[in-house]
């Protein structure tokens, strides 16, 4: 078996969900300037409120595709409806507030819904009805499953989507002026208010779909399962240059195929039995187990930071963000 | 600059310092437990204050701070465990510690200076998660850090003859460690604030207030902007490492799950809701932040009792919900801060020039 | 007269925006030497260049007799060239008082262990510190609103500050990018006097106006920039009547 090509397989794979997510921290960050930092929480209450409407429906004998595309129905509503309400509620008062006021809210309401979460969804890892069978197809000697093909699948085509509606519409066109500059575009007729709430409404929906991908590809949903992915996501976000909508697109992508990758093979690199002859002590300890391996898989979440503070060092504005000249 | 207060000003003092030293025995008639947790506030004022240099002080965001209060946690709990079975003396440890946390923050801040505010915050994020990684599995090959158990059985502190860990009787009056401990801490984040006020008004302060306020027009006033913003990392870094000492003494054990994200986040929460870049709303913020959760972890559950006749909800669920909501709050109502930075006046001489 | 900065060949681009095109120019001890040129000529650029903000594509500075090229903006203060900007760079939430003092930071050496242990020589420092900077406070007229938010001053006591705080550096060069922008005509007289008054002191101005009334009556040679070249240099009167700068501001339909 091909282990660098399945790497890049599996790492493409969860990289396109965090390009989506990705692109719900950019596209308002690009906007005003806020680290959405609850943005996490959303992409997990798409994944809850999927699980349920899943697990009610599992045994109806309906077809598995209809079940998930049900329940991705319920879970896009819902999010939109948290995300909207959190600019309304949490954000939108605050525009005028010193920069980091907005930060310290969103980590308010990253904490509530997080245990608004757990009083539903209790705390418990919760385990996706396995309704849908995994089928698995040969690729130049790699292993790619149908789940896998129709979340690279769906991620492209929201991505083409969004790409489409914010180069291509009027909204996308007062997205894009908005970005640029809020005084003039509120002047040029913009409704700005409207604006933001439809980046968030969007950023939301296609959280919430990521959110149904993430629970059915991994079968397990936690209130906490946010976190991590939101920081991910977000990281992903910087790395491509944030409030760039492409470079979260590139980054996500690459982060994920940087984490499987290195996941993989970090074991390897570090087995110091590899060099065993450099020292008697290596030799002999290596005689009696083949392995020292310095650095195991289990420092896979170390990556995307690491890539993250590589990339920002060498670019500091990110991959594709643009190079801000300071204007004196 | 050299105003002296008045009587009533110094009688207020001299009354809150009474307050103060004699609160721990009014603690402890309601339980032991409120004295460690003021001891726990009092640690999170030291971290606070060393995280209002980075950002409060300097505008730096960062979100990875508690990495160097690991980093001084471990430091002192691999001196002075079992673990590797050194036991060496606080004063030993505690400027080791701190110039390994300094050390860190230099690691951190060097690679960062050229980053604009998000991005600091996401690479300092990234940081603070690194290090915890690492914590967590520095066990295999060697074992380090003894990995997700952690490490147990610190040496308490002990400065002279006086062991923190012990009760005492003095005089009649019973005397727990934490009561000590309280003392010691007490006498420690004073130290602490006074240093931060002299900091803040003093030429290296000014300068990093301007490379908050604006770093081009700073630089054209001759701000090595490089050296200055690597002192307030070096600084706030070190005060980090110091509480992560004391953290590691008063608590006896420390693990990788103490240094986790959401601790970075408190403790900017309570720089943030204090006021930033005032050293007394961020003492505010610390104790308030410190207090507050505990309150209702104690009080939600008997207030469920009362209203239902049993718990409906685990107590911890609300406790965070309120905490939550509490942030927003504040900060829609009061946006800079509970205690808000202020313009700082100067009484002016009138010289003869 | 001693020469105080040479430009020599100072070339800048942005992208496809030649800002500058090989500038020469010298600056002689206690002159007051204007730059002017119609809006985006490069005036700033060339400023941003001489102060380090920017490293010139090509060219050099001989500033006091020492090659002055690619220093950082902080070495530049400390050589002794302060500056002001065109769209007003206080530090915002700060005294007016403590952006003076800051300004003081280039040459005083206070550090961390002085402030935390307020000895001797920190306490007489920072004494010295602000009494110059109230006494810079006075010389530019605002010492009233010493205790004042420094965003908080109308437009025209911001624009002294940041002259105030340029003057605390002790610079030799005072480089000041449209301080007359947005000021009333006594006003702008006001600062013609201060301009004067700063040169009787002994400090070298150079100074981007578009006020062309202040530039002709303060200014000893004046400097023309168009499109990032130089056009024109020479006496006020001289450089007025001279038809390419008259072509160059009426070719642009400037109104100056
Ligand atoms: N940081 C920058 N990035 C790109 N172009 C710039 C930058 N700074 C100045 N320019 C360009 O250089 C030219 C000269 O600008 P400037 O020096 O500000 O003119 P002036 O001060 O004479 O009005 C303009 O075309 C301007 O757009
Ligand atoms: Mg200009």
């Amino acid at each position: 078996m091909d282990i660098f090509l399945q790497q890049v397989i599996n790492g493409l794979t969860l990289g396109s969900v965090y390009a989506i997510v990705a692109l719900g921290y950019t596209m308002v960050y690009g906007i005003i300037q806020l680290i959405n930092f609850a943005h996490g929480e959303v992409v997990m209450i798409g994944a809850m409120v999927a699980f349920t409407v899943i697990t009610v429906l599992a045994g109806g004998g309906m077809p598995p595709l209809v079940v998930v595309l049900i329940g991705t129905a319920c879970a896009v509503p819902v999010c939109v409806l948290v995300g909207y309400s959190m600019e309304r509620l949490a954000y939108r008062p605050l525009r005028r507030a010193p920069r980091l006021a907005p930060l310290i809210t969103a980590i308010g309401v990253s904490i509530i819904l997080q245990h608004l979460a757990m009083l539903v969804w209790s705390r418990n890892v919760l385990a996706f009805p396995q309704i849908i069978r995994t089928e698995i197809y040969e690729l130049a000697g790699a292993a790619i499953t149908n789940v896998q093909i129709a979340i690279l699948a769906i991620c492209m085509l929201m991505m083409l989507g969004l790409a489409l509606l914010v180069y291509r519409t009027r909204l996308g066109t007062a997205m894009r002026a908005t970005a640029q500059n809020p005084q003039v575009a509120g002047l040029m007729g913009v409704d700005i208010n409207r604006v933001i709430a439809a980046t968030f409404v969007i950023g939301a929906a296609l959280g919430a779909v990521a959110g149904v991908m993430v629970g059915t590809y991994y079968g397990v949903a936690q209130y906490t399962m946010g976190s991590l992915l939101g920081l991910k996501a977000f990281s992903a976000a910087v790395l491509g240059g944030i409030g760039n909508i492409p470079g979260a697109m590139v980054g996500g992508l690459l982060l994920g195929v940087v984490e499987a990758l290195g996941a993989g093979y970090i074991g390897d690199f570090t087995d110091l039995c590899k060099v065993a002859g450099v020292s008697d002590w290596l030799t002999e300890r290596c005689a009696a187990d083949p392995h020292f391996i310095l650095f195991g898989s289990n420092y896979q979440d170390v990556f995307a930071f690491v890539v993250l503070i590589l990339v920002l060092v060498l670019r500091p504005s990110g991959l594709l963000g643009e190079r801000v000249g300071e204007r004196a | 600059m050299n105003r002296t207060p008045p009587v009533a000003v110094w009688a207020a003092v001299v009354l809150i310092a009474i307050v103060l030293i004699l609160l721990p025995f009014a603690l402890s008639q309601v339980g032991t437990t409120w004295v460690r947790i003021a001891n726990f506030a009092m640690l999170y004022v030291l971290l606070a204050l060393g995280l209002n240099i980075v950002v409060g002080f300097a505008g730096l965001l960062d979100l990875g701070y508690i990495a160097f209060y690991a980093v001084g946690a471990y430091a002192y709990a691999l001196l002075a465990s079992p673990h590797f079975g050194l036991h060496l003396p606080f004063w030993v440890i505690l400027p080791v510690g701190a110039g390994i946390a300094a050390l860190f923050g230099i690691l951190l801040g060097a690679p960062t200076l050229k980053l604009r505010g998000d991005y600091l915050a996401i690479v300092t994020l990234g940081f603070g998660e690194i290090v915890r990684i690492f914590l967590n599995n520095l066990s295999r090959p060697l074992n380090i850090t003894n990995g997700p158990q952690g490490i147990a059985r610190i040496d308490p502190l002990r400065l002279g003859g006086l062991d923190f860990s012990t009760y005492e009787t003095y005089a009649g009056v019973l005397v727990s460690g934490p009561m000590k401990y309280y003392w010691f801490l007490l006498l420690v984040a004073v130290a602490i604030i006074v240093l931060n006020v002299r900091l803040q008004n003093s030429r290296i302060g000014r300068a990093w207030e301007a490379i908050r306020e604006d770093e081009i027009a700073a630089r054209a006033m001759g701000i090595n902007t490089r050296n200055v913003k690597l002192l307030a990392f070096a600084m706030g870094a070190t005060f980090g490492g110091v509480a992560g000492g004391m953290f590691s003494a008063i608590q006896g054990f420390v693990s990788p799950e103490s240094f986790v994200l959401v601790e970075s986040i408190m403790v900017i929460s309570m720089v943030v809701l204090g006021g930033m870049g005032n050293i007394w709303g961020v003492v505010l913020g610390a104790v308030l932040l410190s207090f507050v959760p505990e309150i209702l972890r104690w009080t939600v559950e008997p207030v469920q009792h009362a209203l239902f006749g049993r718990a409906l909800v685990e107590p911890e669920v609300i406790r965070m919900l309120i905490f939550g909501l509490a942030l927003v709050l504040v900060m829609l109502f009061r946006p800079a801060g509970l205690l808000p930075s202020a313009v700082r006046k100067r009484e002016l001489a009138e010289r003869a020039e | 007269m001693s020469t105080l900065l040479e430009a020599n060949g100072i070339a800048k681009r942005f992208g496809g925006v030649q800002a500058l095109t090989k500038v020469s120019f010298t600056i002689g001890k206690g002159e007051i030497y204007g730059l002017i040129g119609p809006n985006g000529a490069g005036k700033t650029t060339l400023f941003n260049v001489l102060t380090g903000i920017y490293a010139p594509d090509e060219g050099s500075f001989v500033f006091d007799g020492a090659p002055f090229t690619g220093l950082k903006p902080h070495e530049v203060a400390g050589g002794g060239i302060a500056r002001t900007f065109q769209n007003i760079r206080l530090f915002a939430n700060l005294s007016v008082l403590e952006n003076v003092m800051i300004g003081r930071h280039v040459r005083t050496r206070a550090g961390v262990i002085g402030a935390i242990l307020r000895n001797k020589r920190t306490v007489a420092e920072e004494r010295d510190i602000e009494k110059r900077a109230l006494g810079l406070l006075d010389f530019v007229g605002i010492r009233a609103r010493a205790n004042d938010q420094a965003g908080s001053l109308p437009y025209g006591d911001q624009r002294r500050l940041e002259i105030a705080r340029a003057l605390a550096t002790e610079p030799k060069l005072l480089a000041l990018d449209e301080p007359a922008a947005g000021m009333n005509a006594s006003e702008t007289l006001g600062l013609r006097r201060l301009l004067e008054e700063i040169r009787q002191d002994g400090t070298t101005i150079l100074l981007i106006e578009h006020d062309m009334r202040l530039v002709m009556g303060v200014c000893d040679r004046v400097l023309v920039l168009d499109y990032g070249e130089r056009i024109a240099e020479g006496l006020p009167a001289e450089v007025q009547r001279d038809p390419k700068v008259i072509e160059a501001y009426l070719g642009v339909a400037h109104a100056a």
